[in-house]
């Protein structure tokens, strides 16, 4: 008998087969997906998620008899009253009495539920969705670059010595010319001390002096270490790829923001930040709040303290110009901004505001996105808000602003795929290319 | 346990106590099982390989079919994530264990048992089933337990090399179709050896030789057979060359599909084979279960009296125990059929009781080996000759009948009752028994369907018939379903006929289902 502790052994056996099941169901699998995520919480869209998806193309048949018709015999345990020749009425539809026949798989598996691991869910989630203009411009410079190994060279700076790589063709050297080992000159000379001091044999004695002034000759004449053995680690200079992002959330928290408009803003803003952090290896988040006058809060306060004043989203702008010099220089970010606002501004401050949009902040940004959030149960009166009517001036062909009005929650998810789907590439709103090599 | 017992001496200390295992114990278990086992039981096993895996390996091994081997396949994935959602809603428990008919035997046991669990498993699975495949005849004659092993390895590779060199979709589609085959891709019987030629030439003199002997000059004033008959004669040729009819639909579309590569042709002969090694093991169910219940039962009692096992212990596997042989009534709410283990039990420990203390009912009905004293002699036999259909229909006794108050019911579906033909009596014993054992023929359970003629000159369409037995038909849509895989496989259409078996009266024909595509 053996005993084999199999515990330890990689996990995950089936995953290839789990692979190939939701690649199998995928159609039907991103259709819950879209489902669910519509009426969660942004909160929980991170975590696993179980749906139940229609089991078309997920059946396995067979030939099996059908449940029902023709003449059956059952033999059942457990009988209390009935004598040969008892009629039992046959129980209702689909009732389980009396009937041993119970029908092997196919009947009643209509739906099919399991629970997606949180990585499967978002990549279903996110599955069609691409960051517009990827490629930062900047990236041609060559100031942000990182060193890369590659290979050896014969010349280089003295920190870059590779002692394996010398010592290794020191030593093959060594032994190719037959340099004596130091253990050899060691040996010999206490021979010659040894013959020295009982003074027994002077013939071998000399004989072996001669030897060991060879040997130490020749030594001299194979250095241990020659230039030529010398190798460098060999590097080269990539430039390097800028994998991390910053996103700006900008809200106005003016008192004509509400509750749900700061709710649907919130989701918005979730939605980005889980969208960037899987594009990006790093995602910063900068919230920038404003009412007549802007400041950069931490999350909290973002979402959950109230401001009173006036609306000056122009003094948003320029904090985030501020933000962008201090800390986050545009050859080294992507830089995402987001802005929620319910469309109201100061009417001397819409000119201001256009104009720095277009001349400071549009070209730091890979891509603006404006929302619009309106109450709950107002229409819109057909008239555009101001901060609308400014920015749809920025707005042109090619450009990477992008504008969007959203009411209700079940909007939000829509809108967003609606800004970063992948087929929007041709689209007036913006055109990514252009620029990127 | 309800057999004599004579003095057992008693060990000091029981083999375990407490509920924690480690291999040491299960060592010194696995020894004092084996020692009852065979000494005592007379059992004969394969050698053991025990191995310890986690509850997620568990899971794993379920869904794929129990092989600790298996190609990749979206089936065993859908299977996984089934399992998997039930389990963690606590809905349904693992199983404790799982058994491998390969040789060396292997034996699944999960680190969450306790050690009283892990006692359990060794005797039921590492013996009892063990015991099982190593002696059942059918095991014997269809699945080769060294090898089993190295042709899943195989398999898998085979599998895995084709999908990346044709592309998994390929590979899926084949495989979909040849699992929607699956149960129908068996050899029920010995296939017939072609004759070498010396046999034939030997056969062929054989029969000249007879037809000389029998010759009566009469015959030749008989006028010949209408030239009618040409066209039946050639049909008859023509399904005689292909083998046909043929019942196992994977092998006759492995062999004579006309457009399938050589590759697809070895991922049907992969699924065939593996259902073919599953085919005894869903004809012994009954007897397996039974056979490995019985044998932890007797195993963990005689520990017990031995002083091996402590109260302890032998109460939680007893609650265990009692778990795996219930049977509710017909009438009760977790009714889902009849238990195989507990049938299986019931009517092993019957036997048992026949061969020890035999009433005279039980002398008139076995007279064989009724009072024979040797119970496990009996039993061992039992479980090496017979599968369920056979067992059932040999062993039954009226007591147990009686025990377990078995019914015969007739549902005629048109009729709106059904009725009570045979009950625990003198006149049902019969009755019931008959009609209980062919509840486990496999050949009644599951649908006869036949390739019975294909004309590969004409139009290649292949001609599919279900011989309806009680008039119960197939479930249309899995059945449209599967037709649509066999005509892929096929590569031409496919028609299905349903035909009364007694009179060959045509009850239902399907539309020719056309291939979706080519393979």
């Amino acid at each position: 008998m053996n005993i084999i502790d199999r515990r330890l052994n990689p996990q995950g056996k089936s995953l290839a087969n789990r692979q190939r099941f939701l690649r199998r169901a995928r159609a039907q699998i991103v259709k819950a997906v879209r489902e669910a995520s519509g009426s969660r919480s942004i909160q929980d869209i991170g975590n696993g998620e179980k749906i139940s998806i229609p089991m078309d193309g997920l059946r396995e048949s067979s030939f099996h008899r059908a449940a029902k018709g023709g003449i059956r015999d059952h033999v059942v345990p457990g009988n209390k009253e009935f004598v040969e020749g008892d009629r039992i009425k046959k129980p209702e539809e689909e009732g389980g009495e009396g009937g041993g026949q119970g029908s092997p798989d196919g009947e009643g598996q209509d739906d099919f539920a399991f629970v997606l691991s949180k990585e499967e869910f978002l990549d279903i989630f996110l599955d069609d969705l691409e960051l517009p203009d990827l490629v930062k411009k900047k990236m041609k410079q060559t100031d942000s670059t990182t060193p890369m190994r590659a290979g050896y060279s014969v010349t280089g700076s003295p920190a870059n010595i590779n002692i394996v790589r010398t010592m290794r063709n020191s030593l093959s050297r060594r032994i190719a010319l037959r340099r004596p080992k130091p253990a050899e000159l060691a040996e010999l000379e206490a021979e010659i001390r040894a013959l020295e001091e009982s003074g027994l044999d002077p013939e071998q004695l000399s004989v072996l002096r001669l030897e060991f002034d060879r040997l130490v000759a020749k030594s001299k004449r194979v250095p241990y270490i020659d230039p030529l053995d010398v190798r460098y680690s060999r590097f080269e200079h990539v430039p390097r790829p800028i994998t991390q992002a910053v996103m700006f959330c900008l809200m106005d928290v003016s008192g004509s923001m509400t509750e749900h408009m700061k709710d649907l803003a919130k989701r918005f803003f979730m939605l980005l930040f889980l969208f960037l952090s899987r594009r990006y290896r790093h995602v910063d988040v900068v919230f920038i709040r404003h009412t007549h006058e802007a400041e950069e809060v931490d999350e909290d306060t973002f979402f959950y303290s109230t401001e009173t004043g006036g609306t000056v989203v122009s003094t948003a702008l320029v904090e985030m110009e501020k933000v962008i010099k201090d800390r986050y220089p545009v050859g080294d970010w992507n830089i995402y901004c987001a802005q929620a606002s319910d469309g109201d501004n100061t009417s001397s401050d819409n000119a201001k505001t256009a104009g720095l949009l277009e001349d400071v902040i549009l070209p730091a940004c890979q891509y603006f996105a404006y929302i619009e959030v309106g109450a709950e149960y107002k229409d819109w009166l057909g008239r555009d808000s101001d901060l609308w009517r400014t920015y749809k001036q920025v707005v042109k062909p090619g450009g990477h602003l992008a504008m969007r009005r959203v009411r209700v929650r079940s909007q939000i998810f829509p809108v967003f795929r609606d800004l970063f789907a992948k087929e929007r590439h041709d689209s007036t709103t913006w055109a990514a290319g252009g620029e990127g090599p | 346990m309800t057999g004599t017992t004579t003095d057992t001496p008693q060990a000091d200390t029981p083999l375990f106590v407490g509920a924690d295992w480690d291999f040491d114990k299960v060592w010194r278990v696995y020894d004092a099982v084996e020692d009852i086992a065979k000494g005592e039981l007379g059992l004969v096993t394969y050698p053991n390989q025990i191995e310890v895996i986690t509850a997620e390996q568990m899971l794993d091994a379920y869904s794929s079919i129990g092989m600790p081997l298996m190609y990749k396949h979206w089936s065993f994935g859908k299977r996984f994530a089934q399992d998997e959602t039930l389990y963690r809603k606590g809905m349904r428990g693992l199983a404790y264990e799982i058994v491998i008919n390969s040789s060396p035997c292997i034996s699944y046991i999960m680190e969450e048992n306790s050690m009283a669990m892990q006692t359990l498993v060794i005797a039921h699975a590492a013996f009892g089933h063990n015991h099982f495949f190593r002696n059942n005849g059918l095991f014997r004659q269809w699945t080769d337990a060294k090898g089993i092993l190295d042709y899943m390895e195989f398999a898998k590779g085979y599998v895995a090399h084709c999908e990346e060199r044709h592309g998994h979709q390929a590979v899926e589609r084949v495989l979909d179709a040849a699992h929607a085959l699956m149960s129908h891709g068996v050899h029920k019987y010995p296939r017939k050896r072609t004759p070498d030629l010396a046999d034939e030439e030997r056969r062929a003199a054989e029969r000249r030789a007879y037809q000389e002997q029998m010759y009566n000059d009469l015959w030749r004033t008989v006028p010949k057979a209408a030239a009618t008959r040409q066209g039946s004669q050639e049909l008859a040729e023509r399904k005689r060359r292909l083998g046909l009819p043929e019942e196992n639909l994977l092998y006759f579309l492995e062999k004579m599909a006309p457009k399938l590569a050589p590759w697809q042709r070895e991922l049907i002969r992969i699924v065939r084979k593996i259902s073919q090694y599953f085919y005894p093991q869903k004809q012994t169910k009954m007897m397996n279960e039974g056979c490995a219940t019985f044998t932890h039962y007797t195993i963990v009692n005689r520990l017990h009296e031995k002083g091996l096992l402590s109260d302890g212990a032998m109460l939680e596997i007893l609650h265990s125990h009692t778990a795996v042989v219930f049977q509710p009534d017909f009438d009760d709410r977790r009714y889902s059929g009849i238990n195989p283990y507990a049938l299986g039990f019931n009517m092993m420990s019957d036997i048992r009781r026949i061969c020890e203390a035999p009433t005279p009912e039980d002398r008139a009905w076995f007279p064989d080996f009724a009072g024979n004293g040797d119970p496990y002699g009996t039993l061992r036999q039992a479980w090496a000759d017979y599968r369920d259909e056979s067992f059932v229909l040999q062993y039954l006794s009226p007591a147990l009948i009686r025990k377990m108050r078995l019914f015969k019911i007739h549902d005629v579906a048109e009729n709106p009752e059904m009725e009570v033909t045979a009950i625990h009596n003198e006149r049902g014993y019969r009755e019931v028994r008959k009609s209980l054992a062919r509840s486990y023929d496999i050949a009644h359970l599951e649908p006869d369907i036949q390739i019975v003629d294909v004309d590969l000159a004409g139009d290649r369409r292949l001609i599919v018939h279900h011989l309806v037995e009680n008039g119960m038909l197939l479930d249309e849509d899995e059945a449209i379903r599967v037709l649509r895989h066999m005509a892929n496989l096929w590569g031409y259409e496919v028609r299905l006929v349903e035909i009364e078996s007694a009179t060959e009266a045509v009850l239902k024909t399907y539309e020719d289902v056309a291939p979706t595509g080519a393979m």
